[in-house]
């Protein structure tokens, strides 16, 4: 039929060449290790925190410690009940150990970062007024005045 | 003894594409990608014992959110809504009403002479006010101060807040400080 394929040879599909299938993965995973940062730790409490319109964002991680306010979740609501707690690190704690805690991130990070650090406050939005003023109440004794009400951004529509 | 020298047989890379996905995998699991946000606040230093200073009532704009997540401004039932265009009214004062905040005429390095609101805004809630709604109102007061900085950048610098220079904004924030009290919780009805 074809006139620059006079034996009329079968025509076949070339194979896809894979050899460029590995560059791709590596591709794919740069950008995933270049935009994600690692998990710290694993939220035992419900996290629906509330939505918000000014909010800034969080610059330097290394800068920031974390309080986890909600009830608590899956395995360890058996353990702890449904009533609202305070997650420091991976351990569900009491308002009493905010202190030492706020101490102990204080002396992890190098001297001249110590004044920059920054506590981000991440309570679920059903939580009672009474806990976080506890929490803040300690914080301002532990003279951690910067503090993060975590936030998620609001889409207002402009109409 | 000639021998016959051996091809060095090549490393097959038909699994090299699996290796890559297998860790991109493993990426995927152990990180995250969501970037913090939130309303950043500095709290008030701790002291023991503080009376507290008396300011005269025309200068408070007091923001009141009960148990039931009702809303009173200086005593008033209102909306969340009103709370942007009441603190900017109650701090601005235009009119130089009686009732809203004093002003006075202060000199600040930088800047020289410049009218300054004494009001003060206290934000008081009682232990069973939900964190949400509290956030919501915060929220509200906060973009209430941060208009009220884009209006003065736009007659000082004719620019907005955003695009002032560091020092700018620094100035700025000393013009229109961001006067937010929290009090202690109490019962309120």
């Amino acid at each position: 039929m074809s006139r620059f394929n006079p034996e009329g040879a079968k025509k076949t599909v070339p194979n896809i060449t894979t050899a460029s299938l590995p560059d791709i993965m590596f591709m794919l995973l740069f950008f995933f290790m270049v935009s994600t940062q690692l998990r710290e730790n694993t939220v035992n409490v419900t996290q629906n925190v509330p939505y918000a319109t000014e909010i800034t964002k969080l610059e330097k991680k290394s800068l920031v410690s974390y309080i986890y306010v909600g009830s608590p979740r899956g395995t360890f609501k058996a353990l702890y009940g449904t009533d609202t707690r305070i997650q420091l690190d991976d351990k569900i704690s009491k308002v009493n150990d905010i202190r030492p805690y706020i101490v102990g991130e204080w002396e992890k990070r190098a001297e001249e970062d110590r004044p920059k650090m920054t506590v981000s406050l991440k309570a679920d939005e059903k939580t009672k007024m009474g806990i976080i003023n506890e929490i803040k109440t300690e914080l301002r004794k532990a003279e951690a005045l910067k503090i993060n009400y975590s936030a998620k951004k609001k889409v207002v529509d402009k109409k | 003894m000639a021998r016959k020298k051996r091809a060095f047989p090549e490393i097959p890379n038909a699994s090299q594409a699996d290796i890559a996905f297998l860790l991109i995998i493993f990426f995927i699991v152990s990180t995250t990608m969501d970037t913090d946000t939130g309303i950043y606040r500095v709290l008030p230093q701790w002291v023991e014992n503080v009376e507290a200073p008396k300011i005269n009532k025309r200068n408070t704009f007091v923001v009141l959110i009960n148990k039931n997540n009702d809303l009173a401004i200086n005593g008033q039932f209102a909306q969340i809504s009103d709370i942007k265009d009441r603190l900017k009214e109650f701090i601005l004062n235009p009119n130089n009403d009686p009732n809203l905040s004093e002003k006075k005429e202060e000199n600040i390095e930088g800047l020289g002479l410049i009218t300054r609101s004494q009001g003060i805004v206290s934000l008081q809630n009682d232990r069973g006010t939900d964190y949400g709604a509290y956030i919501e109102v915060q929220n509200e007061l906060v973009k209430g101060f941060n208009e009220l900085r884009d209006e003065f950048s736009m007659d000082r610098y004719g620019r907005k807040y955003e695009k002032l220079t560091p020092e700018e904004q620094e100035l700025a924030k000393k013009a229109v400080p961001t006067a937010i009290s929290e009090a202690e919780p109490q019962e309120v009805k």
